[in-house]
This record gives C-alpha cells, structure tokens and sequence, in this order.
C-alpha cells in the first residue's frame, strides 16, 4: 500500500498533501513514443525472418534430387553484393552525422548515395536471381530453392521498400527541410537499413558460406 | 468450378474477371440465397436510414475518419458483435446437422457446405469476435486507465481498425461470391495445398487473416507504446492497473507472435500461388512444418485472448467486492510466467504426430507448469472476494460464473497434456469441449463482464439489470447443456468435424447438445434486448456521477461517456487503485485553471487503406491481376501520400474544455 | 461401438507403480465408472492393454486435479456467499491485500499437484510411447521375448484405410482384423493427405502423413467388433472414413485370413493407383494377395509407373543434391496434383443433401481446376509444364 511518505515529493504540494494533477500539463512531446513503436514493428519484422531462417533450416537439404547450393552459389557476386549493403549503410550513417549538423544538401547528397548502393545491391540480387533461374533453378525446383528465395528474396523487398521510404524522405526533406519530424523519420529510415544489414549478414553467413560447406 | 462454357473463361472475360464467373454465385444453395436475401433487405435498411436523416456525413466525420481511441474501441466492440452472430449462427448451423445425421440421413448440409461452416465459424470467432472485442476493450480502457489523453500513434489506431474490418470484410465476402476454405480453421496442409484445395476458399482465408493480421500487429505494437510512454504521472509500472498489465501482456504477444502467422500463410500463399515447395508432399516440401508454426502462434494466440480478461475479472472482483485487489505482485508476475510460458507448449496441440517421448513429455509437463500460475490468479480473485462486500451486480456475477465454468476447462486441459491421455483423446469431441469451456467461460464470459461493467462509462447509463440477468441464466445453463455431452462424446471416442454418423446411441447426446446451443441463441438473443431495452430507458438508467460502481481506477474519475480529451487535467497518481485512492483522501475536482488541450486530427486514411486492401485481397483470390496490381499501387501511393501531411493535430480551446468540465460539475451538483 | 459387454474395471500395473495412492484411487474409481458402465463409453472402458492404460492415467490425473479444482470451487460458492452485501460481514477490509503464507500455498499447492502430475507423465509418455514395442499383454501377463508380433502396414486412402498383412500377403480394405493378446505393430502412412490411425478399443492414436511413417504398437485383449475411423479431418470424405476392427481368437482370425485369401483379388500396383483415387463409404475389400514391398511404394509416394521413391531421392540429397545438369530433371517427382481430391464438385440442382461422389475413379486430370481453364500459377511445375501428369 502506497502511503503519502512513498510519494515522489513533486507530487505534493507545499503543505505536503499529495497532488492530483499538475498545474502544468506533463508534456509528451510529439512523436516521443515513434522510436520505441518503430523499434517494436522491427522486431515484429525480425520474427518474420526468424520465420524464413527456420524454414531455411528445415528444407535447405531438400534438393528434391536437384542442384544444390554448392552447385548454384557464386561467392564472389554474393560478396561484392554484401559490399554494397554494407557501403549503403556507412554512407547513410554518413547522411545521419550531416542531419545532426543540420546540413540539408549534404544529408540528401549522402541518401542519394546510399539509395545507388542500394540500387545496386539489388540489381546485383535480381541478375542472381536471373541467373539461377535461367539454369532451372527455380524456387519451385525444391524445398531448399523455394526456402533460399523466400529468404533472400523478402530481404530484397525490404530493401526495394527501403529505397521507395529513401526517395519518399528526400522529397520531404527538400520540401520542408530537417524539420524535427523529418529527422525522426531519417531516423527510423535509419534503424531500419541497418536492421536490413544486419539481416543480409546473417543471410551471408548462414545461407552462403554454410552452404557451400554443406 | 463446375464446366462452364469456354467462351466465359477465355479471353477478355478471363483478363478481366480471372476465375470469376457465374457458377460463383450460389444459386443452387437455398440457405445461402436466404441469408443473401436477408443481409440485403437489412443492409438496405440501414442504409436506407441512415440517409434518410442524412448521417452519413456524421458517421464520416466522428467515426469512420476518428482517432479517438473511445470511439475507434466502440467500433471494435459493433465488429466484434456483428461477427459474433454470424459465427454463432454457424455454430448452431453445425449443432443441428450433427444431431440430424444419424440413420443413414446425410442431414441438411453436403460435405462442401458443412466442411466451409466449421471452418469459417473457427475462424470468424477467434479473429473476427473475439480479437475486435478484446482490442476494442483494450483500445477503450487503457488509455483511460492510465489518465492519458489518447494512444501513442492515433493515426494507426483508426488504420489497424479499418485493416481488422477489411479482414472481416473479405471473409464476409466468401458467404456470397465463391467459398470458403474447406480445411479447418487453421489450414493445415497438404489440404490447404493447391493441389487438395484448388479453389478460392483457402485464398479468401489467407487474404482474410493476412489484411486483419496487419491490423492486430500495430494495434500491439500501439498499445504497448502507449502503456510504456503515455503513463500519468506517478504511475510506476508497479502501480499500473491490473488490467493495463495484462492488456501489456497480451499486446506484447500480439508482437511477439502474429508476425509468425504472417510469415506461414506468406509461406502458404507462395505454395498456392508460385507453386514453391514449403508445405507440399512432393519436391521436398514439409507440411509439418506448416503445423508447428502455424501452433507458434496459435498457442500464444489463445494467451493473447485470455489474458486481458483476466485483468477484467481483477478488476471487476475488486470493485465489486469493495477491496483491494489480493496479491497485486503476484498476479503480475503470474501474468508474465503465463506469457513466458506459453511460447514453450505449441507442441502439445500434435502429440500425436510422432514427435518422441521425450519431447512430448517436455511439451507436456511445460503446459502443465502454466496451470501453476493459473491457479494462483484464481486463488487471488478468490482472496479479494474473502472479507469483502459482494454486490452481485452483472459484472461479478460472469466473473463467478467464470470462475466455477473456467476451473473445469482448465483441468480438462492439463488432462490434454498427458501425452497418453492426449492420444486417446486427441481431435476428439473432448478436446472441442475443453476449449469452448475456457474460451467460452474464459474469454466471452469476461467480454460480457467487461460490456456489463464498462457500458456506463462508455455511454452514461447502465444496462438493465433485468434482460441482463437472463441472458447470464440462459448462457450459463446453455453452455453447460451444449458442451457436457461433447465431453461424454468425446469419451465414446467420437472426434471432430463429422458430418454423419453411424452409431444411433450417440444421436441424444447431439440432440442435448443442440438444445443447449438453442439456450444460448436465447442468451444472445437476451443480450440484444439488454442493449435495446437499456437504449431506449436510457434516462431512466442515466449515471450522471461517472462513477456508477465505486469503482478504484482512474477511468471512473472522469464524466461518462468522457470527454475528447478524457481528462481536463492530467491525474497524478499516488496508488494503484488511483481513483479509490482519491476518493479516499477527499479529492476536489478543480474549477478553473484550464488550459487548451492539445489532440490529433481525423483522418480518413486509414478507411481508405482498408478499402484499397479489400480491393488488392479481391484481386489475388480471384486471379484478377490487373485489381491486384493497381490497389497495391494505390496503397503505396494512399500511404506515402499521407506521409506528406504534416499537420495532424489541434487544439481544444480553453473555453470549451471549460464549457464541457462545468457541465459535468453542474451534473454532479445535481448528483447532490 | 458395438463392444458387448463392458469390461469390468481393473486396475492397472503401471499406474499402480507409479502412484504409491493408487490404492485410494482403487477403491474409488469403480465409483467413477458407475455412471459409465450404463453407455458405452469406449475411451473408458476399452478392450486393449494400451488403451486401457491410457484410461487409468486419465482417471488418476482427473484424481489429482480434483484435489485443487473441488476446493477452489467449493470456495468460490462459499465465499459468494459468505461475504455478499447483505450478510455484512463483521470481517469485512477493504485494505487486506496481502498475506505472505496464503501466497505461499496458492503457489505452492498447485506446484505439488504439478510436479506428482508431471512424474506421472514423463514416466507414462514414455512407457506408452507410441513407437515402443509393449512389453506385456495386460496387467497380469508379460509379452514373450520370442513372441511374434502381427504386423500391419495401413496406408490412410482418400477415404478409405488399406490395410497390408506383410507376413500373410494379403490386404484389406475397411476391415482389419487381429487375434486376441497378441501384439501387433502398425507401420503407418498416408497416400496424400494427413490423416490420423485411431481404434479407440485398441489404443490410441497416431497420424498417418503423407511420405512418413508413423509407428503403433498395440494389443487387443478382448474379442469384439469396434469401430475405426481418421480422427483428423481429411476433406469430404472424412465422416465416411471408417473401418471395423475385429480381434478374435486365433481359430478365428485363421478362419479370417481363409475367407480373405479365398477372395482371389490381387492387390498389384495398377489396382492400388486405381483404389489410391477418391472413393468414399467403401465396403470392406478383400485382396488374397499382395504386391511385394507396395507400403513401400505407398509411403515412398511411388506407386504410380514412372515415379521416383522418396528414400531414393533423400538419399540423394544425403549427398548433396545431383548436380547442377538436374535442375531441369522433375520427370517422376511430381505427387500432389496426380491425387485430385480437392475439386470444386458443386451438385447438381434437385440432388442436396447427396454426397457429392467425385466421380471415383475418373482420371484426376479430367477434374482439375486447370482443365476448366481456371489454372492456378501454383499448378505449374518448375518447368513450366501443368503440374498434372495423368502417368
């Protein structure tokens, strides 16, 4: 049971009764809860590629009497292509030190840049993907293709939806400069490519390189 | 589809309408045509109503585009209502063909029919009853409870309504054009395949949860935000309400868990639609690895459900009985151990799958342990009520009735997580009626606990008593008659979703069950009286106090139905129960000092989303690609678009929080 | 569900082993089962050792919980009642909201009933473990070492159970049979979707999936005619999906296996493609003989001419898949979709209330969606071709 000597003393008045409301209103700043909500939808979004991993880990040896990973990966097009995310994601940590700075043309120059290495990652994705294709490995080939570009590939729609979210804060910030809801959008733009990096190492690690090992 | 002629589904027809066409349309099934003709006659009278006093523009502006999270929790509740007749009359569609069937006679309903209504009337329950109504309790009281002026991301309160709504649409929909999945109401494949499920059933079930699934997970991810930022002052985690504990609980589930079900009927979908290899026989797909997702959720699904009402049965006990909550602390930590615990038990609804002993009695004893912490709330609610001062309004009188229904379930439960005992009766009338005893006497008896409770606050005055009273009589004795003889079923071996039977012994204890099923039609039926008869006596039944119950938490130190911006000034709190607490030390509402109050603006965004998400959910079920492609584009476009809007709040102008707070102050001067 | 007389209750050894009261439960478990003896509850009082197991570890569980769940419920009415408005009670306080020993046994009570509980489980999961051999006939006789166990394959059909007598080559349909007390081992598939293996006389259940094998061990003690049936829901034909199981005396079930033998029907592969297609309300069928290593093709999903068996293709993969020139090769592979038991089969207008036959045994290309121009993305194999290849 609370009694009146557990209360915070800014809750008591001068005579030392307790108080049942402030004179001034307790300020909840705009967007005061956007980082923690942005944060929990990310989680929510790691569960869906816990998902995808799991299922990798329960289909990728089933070839279904078909070619395997050491027969379809090429690691170096996947390593030059994990340079490009990881480029992409230095250079938007660039953008966020000139938001800090407050510079408008430096932060839109460094998005820019980031959103070419995006663009690049996935072109380098998508002529993958043409490829494996091309050889008949289709995701309908096998349980393990089926389970490689359903991981793979929702990574990569991340990644498309990042650059339409990247091209979409660009205009708003030429249009209304690095207002305080801008920032906060960089910066969950930010928590969210970095997220995607995350991700794509994981993605490296896990289904490349252990792959080939299989 | 039956043969049609080529012309219908080649060429232009088929760009346009996909697999579209005449045979879609149920002509040949009179109950269909019948329902059709009665939702039309309705809906074209309300319609018809609602322009004839031109209230269209009134809905617009203060519900469908509000972001008030009091009337965004109504619309929840009219969802959740509307969904629940429709569930319940497949329910009592099922009752009456099982207790026909016998004899040799095939009932009323083919197996295409009956096969679609137990599968919809899962579905429709679980997502479209009883989620809507304990989000709408949830988006309705927590925010209140917790003396704030609204959720954390308003906007996405009115946007997760209208995704939910957009679900219960595209389910809807499958009554009229096309079916429903025929493969229970989780979907298991290879049945749920393409190749053992060809038609649009399965699609219309995926699009349904997918586009309601979107929903669900901001509604969490808000609801969370809210509890964890948008506390009054002085109100430490320790201090919350116990129903904003569980309600935290539940939505961190939510977050934790839906993202799951999102990703296997992904999963699924590309199986449908691709032709990937996931959960197929062939080419090294894994239908059993569909079951154990799909339970990765679905156990913390039923946590998620029950939860809440938990923290509406603490609450209710506690202000019915005029007394603190008994063991505040533990009722806490046993909410989180449940929580915890029910991510380690989803292997218990397949023992029978052939896991191993050693997994099985892992699985086993884990559910078991769950019962622990179970137990010790009862004992709490139980505790608070000793050396108390019971009113037996409507309220304490379901928490009771749930209390001596919920105890039953529950043993029947740990009984299920007996491997052994499982095997035999595993998908048996048994374990149907164990999960109606907690679902029904868990989560709907605590709903209508929660309607019965907090209908005062809502809309200024109570319900009455009398049609209340019978409705509780008839649900109580209904559902003991209709689901004690599937216990008895199940222990002569019978299992679920049978259409006939051969065994004419079994035929009464179908019949009691259908009997029982009819009471709680007269239940129901009650219930809508209650509301009716209340609606119309409102003045007679007028709480003009705001606090009709004595109650203890802060939801109760506002006028009822609360103003826009809930409270005038910001509560401070000292105590868990805040408003008691107030009460206590003499709290004086103040007169004067009021400021403008700062709150969001409508928007009409998030109906927009919901329509363009039924649209994109039409053209996938339908193979119409060309609707798929534009209302995808229109969401993106509708979406981004909205982001460009800067301006989404306002001011309340001191004078008019002054008007409102002295019209409250004269009420209760009246009150004497 | 037609078991003649109930057998009376005996007790059984391993739960008496377990549980040092099973001596009170003893005395009152009769008791328990008077109600029962009256209908025929068959999970209650069933004719195989398992199953009869099975039943006492319900009963001594639903013991164990009634020792919390008849106090709290007694307690909820008492205390209703006890503390309501009207009866003022003298000991009424609002602020009494705490007492460390109560916490301690609301906690600790059902904890005790939880940890017996759990004993019980780990010990019986593991002993009626599907998948392990029963080491006794019933409570009073232990299984030989040498003793044969009958062996059985079933294959779940769309909607119908064939069952395989390995030993004695013969099969049947709809109707099993087995002599009394001796052990039978199931080895259990399913042709295309899940269904679950369940005699609730014999034992419990366990499902039958498509391209795995699930184990049973079982044993019948008394002879009798009971019901079996899919307790997973399968499609349409689900309700229909039932087969008697007879245990009988050794003359019997030799007399049995005669009148089978006699049918003179061989069970080759082309009659089990045939019977594979959707059927329901079959009527037992007898087949005098059988195609050598046929469960294997069924469980190896092929049967049909042309197919590739599974354990032959996981045991490529083993290896790491066939190699780069493959991803071309499905020829074989394709098994869903050669099945079609999924149709839209609307009736025909005057024929309700008809079960809605799915024309037996047409070829399944002749019913599929894609046939009728409705062709779903998903049907199309890697190659691009109709995923139905009617073999």
């Amino acid at each position: 049971m609370a009694s009146v000597s557990t209360i915070d003393p800014a809750f008591l008045d001068k005579d030392g009764n307790p108080l049942f409301h402030l004179a001034e209103e307790p300020h909840h700043p705009e967007g005061s809860s956007t980082m923690l909500g942005f944060w929990m939808y990310l989680m929510s979004d790691c569960l869906i590629f816990a998902c995808l991993f799991a299922t990798y880990a329960v289909l990728g040896g089933s070839y279904a009497a078909g070619p395997g990973p050491k027969d379809l990966f090429d690691l170096e097009l996947v390593a030059l292509n994990t340079a490009m995310l990881l480029f992409s994601s230095i250079t938007y940590g660039f953008a966020m030190l000139s938001m800090e700075k407050n510079r408008v043309a430096a932060t839109q120059g460094w998005l820019a840049i980031t959103g070419l290495f995006g663009l690049a990652f996935l072109g380098i994705e998508m002529y993958e993907f043409a490829h494996l294709i091309h050889e008949g490995a289709t995701p309908m080939r096998s349980g393990f293709l089926s389970a490689f570009f359903a991981l793979v590939g929702t990574h990569g729609l991340h990644v498309t939806f990042g650059i339409i979210w990247l091209v979409t804060l660009m205009a708003q910030v030429a249009k209304k400069g690095l207002i305080p809801a801008n920032q906060r959008r960089l910066m969950c733009l930010s928590m969210f490519w970095h997220f995607l990096d995350v991700v794509w190492i994981g993605v490296f690690t896990f289904v490349y390189l252990m792959g080939m090992l299989r | 589809m039956s043969p049609h002629p080529a012309s219908e589904n080649s060429g232009i027809w088929k760009l346009i309408f996909g697999r579209l066409d005449w045979s879609a349309i149920p002509i040949h099934e009179p109950i269909l045509i019948a329902t059709f003709l009665a939702v039309a006659v309705g809906g074209a009278a309300i319609l018809g109503l609602v322009t004839k006093y031109r209230l269209w523009g009134m809905l617009w502006r203060d519900w469908f585009t509000t972001v008030d999270h009091k009337r965004i929790g109504i619309m929840y509740m009219i969802l959740g209502l509307i969904m629940f007749v429709r569930g319940f009359a497949d329910a009592i569609m099922m009752r009456i063909q099982q207790a026909w069937a016998f004899n040799g006679s095939e009932g009323y309903l083919n197996a295409h029919h009956y096969d679609q209504i137990f599968t919809a009337h899962g579905v429709i329950m679980i997502f479209f009853v009883a989620m809507p109504m304990i989000t709408g309790i949830m988006n309705y009281m927590v925010p209140l409870q917790i003396g704030a002026r609204d959720v954390s991301f308003p906007f996405l309160n009115n946007f997760s309504f209208w995704m939910t709504t957009a679900g219960a649409v595209i389910t809807m929909m499958s009554l009229f054009v096309g079916e429903f999945a025929r493969t229970g109401w989780l979907a298991y494949p290879p049945l749920s395949g393409i190749a053992y499920s060809p038609g649009v059933g399965v699609d219309y079930y995926i699009w349904g949860l997918q586009v309601a699934g979107v929903g669900t997970l901001l509604s969490g991810v808000n609801l969370i935000a809210t509890i964890v930022k948008m506390r009054a002052p002085g109100m430490t985690m320790m201090k919350l309400p116990i129903f904003v504990w569980t309600s935290l609980l539940s939505n961190v589930l939510i977050v934790a868990a839906f993202p799951v079900l999102t990703a296997v009927l992904a999963l699924l979908s590309l199986d449908r639609y691709v032709g990937t290899a996931f959960f197929t026989n062939d080419m090294g797909g894994n239908p059993m690895m569909y079951v154990n997702l799909i339970w990765i959720w679905g156990h913390p699904e039923v946590y998620i459900l029950i939860l809440p009402l938990f923290g509406v049965f603490s609450e209710v006990t506690s202000t019915f009985s005029s007394k603190r909550l008994f063991g505040y602390s533990s009722m806490v930590y046993a909410t989180v151990v449940i929580a915890i615990l029910s991510y380690l038990v989803w292997l218990h609804h397949f023992f029978t799958m052939g896991s191993g002993a050693s997994v099985n009695s892992f699985f086993g004893i884990t559910t078991m342990v769950i019962s622990i912490p179970t137990g010790a709330k009862l004992f709490n609610w139980l505790f608070t009520m000793y050396r108390g001062r019971i009113r037996f309004e409507l309220p304490m009188m379901w928490t009771v009735a749930f209390m001596l229904t919920f105890v039953v379930g529950g043993m029947t439960g740990v009984l299920l997580a007996v491997p052994p005992a499982d095997f035999v009766l595993h998908n048996s009338l048994f374990l149907i009626a164990h999960f109606h005893n907690v679902i029904i006497g868990g989560v709907l008896f605590g709903l209508f606990a929660a309607i019965n409770y907090w209908w005062p606050k809502a809309f200024g005055f109570k319900l009455d008593k009398k049609w209340g009273v019978r409705s509780f009589w008839l649900w109580v004795v209904g559902f003991w008659v209709a689901f004690m003889p599937l216990y008895i079923l199940g222990l002569m071996g019978v299992t679920r979703r049978m259409r006939v039977f051969d065994d004419p012994s079994l035929q009464i204890w179908f019949q009691i069950a259908a009997l029982g099923a009819f009471m709680i039609a007269g239940g129901i039926a009650c219930m809508f009286i209650q509301f009716a008869v209340s609606i119309i006596n409102r003045d007679k039944l007028r709480d003009t106090t705001g606090d009709p119950w004595d109650g203890r938490t802060l939801e109760w130190a506002t006028s009822s139905p609360p103003p826009d911006y809930n409270f005038a000034f910001t509560p401070v709190i000292h105590d868990t129960d805040a408003w008691a607490d107030m009460k206590k030390r003499g709290y004086q509402r103040p007169t004067g000092g009021y400021r403008p109050i700062h709150m969001p603006s409508n928007t009409g965004t998030g109906i927009i989303l919901g329509g363009l998400s039924v649209a994109f959910a039409v053209g996938m079920i339908w193979y119409m690609w060309w609707l798929a492609g534009l209302s995808f584009i229109g969401i993106l476009a509708v979406a981004i678009g909205h982001t460009f809007n800067y301006k989404r709040d306002y001011y309340i102008p001191q004078d008019v929080v002054e008007r409102t707070e002295g019209e409250h102050m004269r009420q209760l001067a009246m009150q004497g | 569900m037609s078991n003649p007389s109930p057998p009376p209750y005996s007790a059984s050894m391993t739960v008496r082993r377990l549980i040092p009261s099973t001596a009170v439960f003893r005395r009152f478990a009769p008791v328990l089962l008077l109600p029962l003896g009256a209908c025929d509850w068959v999970v209650m009082s069933p004719a195989g050792d398992v199953a009869v197991q099975q039943r006492d570890l319900i009963l001594v569980s639903t013991l164990l919980m009634l020792l919390i769940i008849l106090p709290v419920m007694a307690m909820t009415v008492w205390f209703a009642w006890r503390y309501r408005e009207r009866a003022k009670a003298k000991d009424y306080d609002p602020d009494w909201d705490h007492s460390t020993s109560l916490e301690l046994l609301i906690w600790s009570a059902p904890l005790l009933i939880i940890i017996a509980l759990g004993a019980i489980t780990w010990t019986s999961t593991h002993l009626l473990d599907p998948y392990r051999p029963i080491e006794r006939i019933d409570a009073e006789r232990k299984v030989e070492p040498a003793a044969k166990r009958l062996q059985v394959e079933v294959v779940a059909l769309d909607w119908k159970w064939l069952f395989i007598y390995p030993e004695l080559g013969i099969a049947t349909v709809n109707e099993l049979a087995a002599p009394v007390d001796q052990p039978i081992e199931f080895k259990i598939t399913s042709s295309t979707l899940m269904n679950s293996f369940f005699v609730p006389a014999l034992a419990g259940q366990i499902y039958a999936m498509p391209g795995m094998q699930t184990v049973l061990h079982a044993v019948a003690n008394k002879p009798g005619n009971f019901e079996g049936f899919s307790a997973n829901y399968s499609g349409a034909g689900f309700s229909n999906m039932r087969f008697r199981f007879h245990a009988m005396d050794q003359a019997g079930f030799d007399q049995w296996v005669a009148k089978v033998k006699a049918s003179g029907v061989n069970l080759d592969r082309a009659a089990y493609v045939k019977l594979e297609q959707p059927s329901e309300k079959v009527p037992p069928l007898y087949f005098s003989s059988v195609e050598p290593k046929l469960f294997h093709a069924a469980l190896n999903m092929c049967a049909q001419p042309g197919k590739r068996c599974m354990d032959e293709v996981m045991m490529t993969d083993m290896h790491g898949g066939a190699g780069k020139e493959s991803a071309h090769d499905t020829q074989g592979l394709r098994h869903d979709g050669t099945i079609d038991v999924g149709g839209f089969h609307p009736l025909p207008p005057g024929k309700r209330g008809e079960i809605a036959q799915p024309a037996g045994m047409t070829p399944a290309a002749g019913r599929t969606p894609a046939a009728q121009g409705n062709e779903a993305p998903g049907q199309k194999d890697a190659d691009g071709h109709m995923g139905h290849h009617g073999e």
